[in-house]
C-alpha cells in the first residue's frame, strides 16, 4: 500500500523545459527525498505526483494505478506545504476535519482519527484555535496532522521546515523522522537542503536542470558519488574541485572532501597559505591558498589552531580522492 | 518634540497643506447642506452665511418631500447601486481569479482587454447601448441601468482585484485542491475572505459613480417610475426658474446613504490600503 512509480514525466511551461523525462520507482514505505538546487524542477515533480501541475508527457502511477488524469482529492494523497497553507477562518480541529469531511467520511470516523493524530503531534490544546493564534511550529505541526488523518497512499512534503528557524527545524525533522517510523508510510520529501535530505532519507533522488542526477541512499551519495554535480551537492562543506592538469592528473577534474584531507605544519602534498579559519568547536574549516591545488578548504575535527598568512600542507587522503572526466562523470 | 524625523515649521506645513485641501474638498458640500436649510431670499442674498433665525426655512424639504415622489427615487437609486456592485463585486472577483489563478492561452491579452474599459469611457457607447436597449424593450427599466453600471465598473474591479488575488498563496489553494474542494469552493471560502480590504476598495470606487450619475438614467429611463435621486432632483432645475432649495434639500439627502455605504466599507478600506505595508 503505498508504491509510486514514475515514467519518462516530462513538464514544460511553454517553450521552458521543466522536468527533461523523470523515471522513477518508490517502494512501499520508503523515505524518499529529493533535492536539488533552486529551479532544478524538484517541487514541479512533486506537484505532478500531487495532481496540481499536469505533466506534458509520461504516466504517475501510484500502487500500480495510472493517476495521471485523476484530481489530487482522489490519488490517496496528502501534502504538506512549505507554508503551511492552513485555512484561516477554520479551527485547527476543522482544519484537520475538511478533508475527510469532503470524502464523506463518518463523523465518529474523524473523531476518532483527528484524537489519535493530535494525540501524536501533541496538539490537543490547540483544537479549538484558529492558527492565527498559533506559533509557526505548532502551524507546521497542524499542517502535518491534517495529513495524517487522511491516512494516505502516499505523504508529500514540500520544503516543510523552510519557514522555521533553525532550532525548531531540528525538532521538526525529528518528529518527521518519528511520524515515518510510526506509520510506516511512504513519504517524499522536496528540500534544497543537503542536511535534511541525508538526515531523513531511505533513498535520495538528486536533481538537476530538469534531470535525475543520482538516485541512493545517503551513505551511497557520499561515498561513491556518479559525477561532480552530486558530489559537489553532497557534503558539508562542499567538495575541493581541482584542475587535474594542474596536478598532473589526467583526470579533468580531481576532487577531495574537506574531511579527507589531513594537514601539517612541515611537509605534505600540497603546500599554502592559510586564507581563513573557521572555529565551530567540534570542528575547523580551514581555508588553504595552495600552490598547486588553488582556493582550497579543509575540514579538521576538533580544534586546530592556524593563523591567517601561515604557512601549512595539505595532503589527500588516496583512497578518498574522486576523479572526474571531462563530461563530469567519475572515472572509476 | 523635535526629532530626526520631525520638526515644528515641517508639522505646521504639512497640516497647513492638508486643512487647506480638506477645506476645498468640503466647501461645496457644506455650502449645499448649509443653503439647503434657508429660505429663497437668504440663499440669494447672503449664499455663505450659515442659517440665521430670519433664514431659516424648510421649505426645500416640504417641497422634495411634497412634490415628486422622492422617497421612490432614493428607492430606485438604491436598487439599481446595490444591485450593480453585487454584480461587480460577483464577477469582477471571479474573472480576477480566473486571470490571476489559471494559465491558458491568451491569459494577458484578456486581462489586456478586459482593462480596458478603465481607459475607454462608456459614455463613448450610448449611441449604441441605447440602440441595444430599445431592441430589447429595456429603456426605462432599472435592469438597463443595472446592466450598463455592472458593465462600467467591471474593468477597475478587474484590474485592481487580480493584483489581489495573485497575491493570495497558491499553497492554500493547492491544500484546499488536495482536500478535495471544488474550484468554487476554494474561491468563495478561501480566496475572497482574505481579499476582502481590496472588494472594500472596489466596492467604494464602483459605488460613488454609480449613485451620482445623471447621464444613464437621463437617457435610459427617463420614467417616472425609474427615476434615480440625481435625475429626480433636475425636476426643480427649470429652463427659466430654478427652485434652489428643492435642489439643494434633495442633493443633500442624496448624501446620505452613499456616506452611509461608504462608512460601512470604509472600516475594510482602511484596512486594504496599510495591508502589505506593514509585515
Amino acid at each position: 500500500m503505498g508504491s509510486l512509480k514514475i515514467e519518462n514525466v516530462k513538464k514544460a511551461f511553454g517553450p521552458v523545459e521543466v522536468l527533461k523525462g523523470i523515471d522513477l520507482q518508490v517502494n512501499d514505505g520508503e523515505f524518499v527525498v529529493f533535492v536539488g538546487p533552486s529551479g532544478c524542477g524538484k517541487s514541479t515533480l512533486l506537484r505532478v505526483i500531487a495532481g496540481l501541475e499536469d505533466s506534458t508527457s509520461g504516466h504517475v502511477l501510484i500502487d500500480g494505478a495510472d493517476v495521471s488524469v485523476t484530481p489530487p482529492a482522489k490519488r490517496g494523497i496528502a501534502m504538506v506545504f512549505q507554508t503551511y497553507a492552513l485555512y484561516p477562518h477554520l479551527t485547527v480541529k476543522n482544519n484537520m476535519a475538511l478533508g475527510l469531511k469532503q470524502a464523506g467520511t463518518p463523523a465518529a470516523e474523524i473523531e476518532r482519527r483527528i484524537k489519535i493524530a493530535s494525540a501524536m503531534l501533541s496538539l490537543e490544546p490547540y483544537l479549538e484555535r484558529r492558527p492565527a493564534e498559533l506559533s509557526g511550529g505548532q502551524r507546521q505541526r497542524v499542517a502535518i496532522g491534517r495529513a495524517v488523518v487522511r491516512e494516505p497512499k502516499l505523504f508529500l512534503f514540500d520544503e516543510p521546515l523552510s519557514n522555521l528557524d533553525a532550532a525548531l527545524r531540528v525538532n521538526t525533522r525529528l518528529e518527521i523522522a518519528q511520524l515515518h517510523r510510526r506509520l510506516k508510510a511512504t513519504m517524499i520529501y522536496v528540500t534544497h537542503d543537503q542536511v535534511e535530505a541525508m538526515t531523513l532519507a531511505d533513498k535520495i533522488v538528486v536533481l538537476n536542470a530538469g534531470r535525475i542526477e543520482q538516485i541512493g541512499s545517503p551513505m551511497e551519495l557520499y561515498n561513491s558519488p556518479a559525477n561532480e554535480f552530486v558530489a559537489g551537492f553532497i557534503g558539508s562543506p562542499k567538495m575541493n574541485f581541482i584542475d587535474g592538469a594542474r596536478l598532473g592528473e589526467t583526470a579533468k577534474t580531481i576532487g577531495v572532501r574537506p574531511e579527507h584531507l589531513t594537514v601539517d605544519t612541515k611537509s605534505g602534498a600540497w603546500k599554502g597559505t592559510v586564507v581563513h579559519a573557521e572555529h565551530l568547536g567540534a570542528d575547523t574549516n580551514l581555508y588553504l591558498d595552495c600552490e598547486k591545488a588553488g582556493l582550497i578548504t579543509v575540514r579538521i575535527f576538533g580544534v586546530y589552531n592556524a593563523e591567517p598568512g601561515s604557512t601549512l600542507y595539505a595532503t589527500p587522503d588516496a583512497a578518498k580522492t574522486y576523479r572526474f572526466g571531462v563530461d563530469g562523470k567519475v572515472l572509476r | 518634540m523635535s526629532t530626526a524625523t520631525r520638526s515644528l515649521p515641517r508639522t505646521i506645513g504639512a497640516h497647513a497643506i492638508l486643512l487647506t485641501y480638506t477645506v476645498i474638498a468640503l466647501f461645496p458640500v457644506i455650502l449645499v447642506i448649509v443653503n439647503s436649510f434657508k429660505s429663497r431670499a437668504g440663499i440669494f442674498g447672503a449664499p455663505l452665511t450659515p442659517p440665521t433665525p430670519k433664514t431659516f426655512d424648510l421649505i426645500g424639504y416640504t417641497t422634495v418631500f411634497g412634490q415628486g415622489d422622492f422617497f421612490h427615487y432614493f428607492q430606485n437609486s438604491l436598487v439599481v447601486t446595490v444591485a450593480s456592485l453585487f454584480f461587480v463585486l460577483l464577477f469582477g472577483a471571479m474573472a480576477a481569479f480566473a486571470l490571476s489563478e489559471y494559465r491558458f492561452r491568451g491569459n494577458t491579452l484578456m486581462g489586456l482587454y478586459l482593462a480596458l474599459g478603465i481607459m475607454i469611457p462608456i459614455r463613448l457607447g450610448t449611441v449604441a447601448i441605447l440602440q441595444l436597449m430599445v431592441a430589447t424593450g429595456l429603456v426605462n427599466t432599472l435592469t438597463a441601468l443595472i446592466l450598463v453600471y455592472t458593465a462600467q465598473g467591471l474593468p477597475l474591479a478587474i484590474f485592481i482585484l487580480s493584483e489581489f488575488m495573485k497575491q493570495v498563496s497558491d499553497d492554500l489553494k493547492n491544500a484546499g485542491r488536495i482536500d478535495g474542494l471544488s474550484e468554487y469552493t476554494i474561491f468563495f471560502r478561501l480566496v475572497l475572505p482574505l481579499v476582502r480590504p481590496a472588494m472594500a476598495t472596489v466596492a467604494v470606487f464602483t459605488m460613488i459613480p454609480i449613485w451620482n450619475d445623471l447621464w444613464f438614467p437621463l437617457i435610459l429611463a427617463p420614467s417616472e417610475e425609474t427615476k434615480t435621486v440625481t435625475l429626480g432632483a433636475q425636476l426643480f432645475l427649470g429652463q427659466f426658474v430654478t427652485n434652489w432649495n428643492a435642489i439643494l434639500a434633495a442633493l443633500s439627502l442624496a448624501i446620505l446613504p452613499v456616506l452611509i455605504l461608504y462608512v460601512i466599507f470604509s472600516r475594510q478600506l482602511i484596512r486594504g490600503i496599510t495591508s502589505g505595508a506593514v509585515k
